[in-house]
């Protein structure tokens, strides 16, 4: 018979060694599908390695790829955080990315200092009113925010599509769906010579440990966690709930939207409907093994961005599908969830049946 | 008059009733799930999942009815890795179904992509014929509407009044609808509240699968990337639509077919004065319209999302 009891207090090595773990089994786990592949194992994984840290192109790669996951992983962390369910992210990442693309390639011009705030609070607004819509019909409503984000996510990409097709083609790309570039002024600088990692980066760094410190020290941050933790209670002790909701709805769907602008603006240079390989959905994967914790989310991020780029790159040398990485990111999804049962329960043998 | 004669055509309905087929797996298997009390957001990579395992068993040499058998273990392999997390572990059935859902995808392209590495155009393979049942096959207009579907969409309509039946008429069903609204009282019954979800999801899943595997092996013909696109997640919408009952499950999956199928008429019609992708989006805003009518008397499973645990009051 197994008992599960709850732990009082969870020591530090269960709250940062559990996600780590996780993150390892998942690698480690990674060798079955590749062992079926028939792939040589410890080839494929030096590969990944070298593909991630191996030189500082690939960290340049690595760290690129990074950006916009802690931003979408903020987005989740802060969401889940509040119990609001944004499984959005992925629409509101190209929400954001629109906005940006309509005031940053050439409608209004101006110096750097000021059109890259212009294109960072379009962005932002437009993630954000992607996910206001959804709040207020949860909490006016009671629709499930879980399916209308969700649902949100294809009507976006088919509306971004349609308007690359129309109103903010690119009359040069030779029929491409494409937008036409971000102009200089707007566009994020890169952070190294001849590397791809920008300014989007220390943006991200920097919301992460804003957030930080909102979350922990702000009123504002005390009440989103105690709607989290108990919303009818929150509301009994005089916090505005559906308030509560929509800043965290704001909050959220502003830093995914800003997740898009810095690809647009920072990695990219222009939209086209492939912008995000579903930065989105991963961010989620992001803020769980980060514990929704804003700072963890930075090296959560950073682990799934090197299984990402170091699976591409040992998916071009020895030929295994990268969809490899997609397998190892959902694997330490589950193993951390699990890894969080340990965290709050002890496990129990017991000889004899408990009668409950 | 162009509209009458669209909605009075036989094959507009066949293209109806085809179209809602997987929904109608989908949501009966999202709908018992959600009886027992959990939710399973793992329904878009089950799709997946039973999609390409089906296609892949047939592609591998086994029959059509093999594949769907194939399909359905898939589905309730990943079912139960779900059940497992939310029901004895009580975590977190939103952040379950997402792992779910990720690491089925994920499992299936891999597998796809690591059988068939550089294939350029699906190979194909000889999906479910239509039927032709004699004499109501050579009805006028239902004949063809709905006798000439294929035996998927048979086993479809069949199993929406298994599971009616099942859920009203017997003690399991009883007992199932009971675990998800008042999972106490079934354990004083000395009923295994534990047993009835995990079984109910493993059996939900399944069904989800099959709606995956009509799509590679009834409606088309072979796998592609992204071919799930969102049926899941209507379905979870659709299950709020029909309250949980397989009677309305079918209605609301029918409709959501005939709104589909006219669109894709209306777009031959007036697609000159619209962008396609407009008509595109009509499923999904169609799905957030009818959660928006019905979520103010929304009946939810009263235990649903709640974790339960042995001797717990």
């Amino acid at each position: 018979m197994i008992r599960f009891e709850p732990r009082s207090n969870p020591g530090p090595f269960l709250v940062y060694g559990v996600p780590i773990l996780a993150a390892t089994i998942a690698i480690l786990l990674a060798a079955i599908p590749l062992a079926l592949a028939g792939a040589p194992i410890i080839q494929a994984y030096g590969l990944m390695i070298s593909g991630a840290f191996g030189s500082v192109f690939s960290t340049s790669e690595m760290l690129t790829r990074a950006t916009p996951l802690i931003l979408t992983g903020l987005a989740a962390a802060i969401a889940f955080r509040a119990k609001l369910w944004n499984i959005g992210a992925e629409g509101q990442l190209y929400m954001g990315a629109m906005a940006a693309v309509a005031v940053g390639s050439g409608v209004i011009d101006g110096p750097s200092w000021v059109m890259i705030p212009v294109v960072i609070i379009a962005g932002m607004a437009a993630g954000a009113l992607m996910l206001i819509g959804p709040t207020l019909l949860k909490t006016r409503l009671g629709v499930d925010e879980v399916v209308t984000t969700l649902l949100l996510n294809f009507i976006v990409l088919l509306f971004v599509q349609m308007m690359l097709e129309g109103a903010l083609k690119d009359p040069m790309s030779m029929g491409w769906p494409q937008s036409e570039p971000i102009i200089d002024s707007a566009a994020f600088p890169a952070l190294l010579d001849r590397m791809r990692v920008h300014i989007g980066l220390l943006i991200a760094l920097v919301s992460a440990v804003a957030l930080a410190i909102f979350v922990k020290r702000t009123v504002w941050g005390f009440e989103i966690r105690a709607v989290g933790e108990n919303a009818a209670a929150a509301r009994f002790s005089g916090i505005s709930v559906t308030k509560t909701m929509i800043l965290v709805a704001a909050l959220s769907g502003g830093l995914a939207g800003l997740a898009g602008v810095s690809e647009v603006a920072g990695t990219r240079g222009y939209l086209a409907t492939d912008l995000s390989p579903g930065y989105g959905y991963a961010g989620i994967v992001v803020a769980m093994l980060a514990r929704l914790s804003p700072i963890g989310v930075i090296a959560s991020a950073l682990f799934v961005a090197s299984v990402f780029v170091g699976a591409d790159s040992m998916s071009r040398a020895i030929g295994v599908s990268s969809y490899l990485a997609d397998l190892i990111v959902a694997m330490a999804l589950l193993c951390v969830l699990i890894g969080g049962f340990l965290t709050r329960f002890r496990v129990h043998f017991d000889r004899k049946s408990a009668q409950g | 008059m162009e509209i009458i004669d669209i909605l009075l055509a036989a094959s507009f309905w066949e293209a109806a009733i085809r179209i809602a087929t997987p929904l109608i797996f989908g949501v009966l298997g999202a709908l018992i799930c959600e009886r027992a009390g959990v939710l399973n957001l793992g329904i878009e990579g089950i799709f997946t999942a039973g999609a390409m395992a089906g296609w892949m068993a047939v592609w591998l040499g086994a029959g059509l009815w093999g594949g769907v058998l194939v399909a359905a273990l898939a589905g309730g392999f990943f079912g139960l890795i779900h059940a497992i997390l939310t029901v004895p572990l009580g975590l977190s059935q939103h952040v379950s179904g997402i792992g779910v859902t990720l690491l089925a995808t994920s499992l299936s392209y891999f597998t796809y992509r690591t059988a068939l590495p550089d294939v350029s155009s699906p190979p194909r393979i000889e999906p479910f014929r239509p039927l032709d049942i004699p004499f109501l096959s050579d009805l006028p207009f239902i004949g063809q509407a709905l006798f000439s579907q294929t035996a998927m969409t048979m086993l479809a309509l069949v199993l929406v009044f298994v599971t009616g039946w099942v859920l009203y008429r017997t003690p399991l069903g009883l007992a199932i609808r009971a675990v998800g609204d008042n999972p106490s009282s079934v354990e004083a019954q000395g009923l295994s509240v534990y047993g009835l979800r995990i079984g109910a999801v493993v059996v939900g899943s399944s069904l989800m699968a099959l709606g995956g595997a009509f799509l590679t092996m009834s409606a088309f013909d072979a796998f592609f990337f992204g071919m799930i696109n969102g049926r899941g997640w209507v379905c979870i919408a659709l299950t709020v639509f029909a309250s949980w009952r397989p009677g309305k499950a079918l209605i609301g999956a029918l409709l959501f077919g005939a709104f589909d199928a006219f669109q894709v008429r209306l777009q031959t019609e007036v697609g000159a004065f619209l962008p396609s992708q407009v008509f595109l989006m009509m499923p999904y805003i169609l799905s957030i319209i009818a959660l928006i009518v019905v979520a103010r008397k929304a009946d939810y499973p009263k235990a649903l999302l709640v974790p339960w645990f042995k001797g717990q009051r």
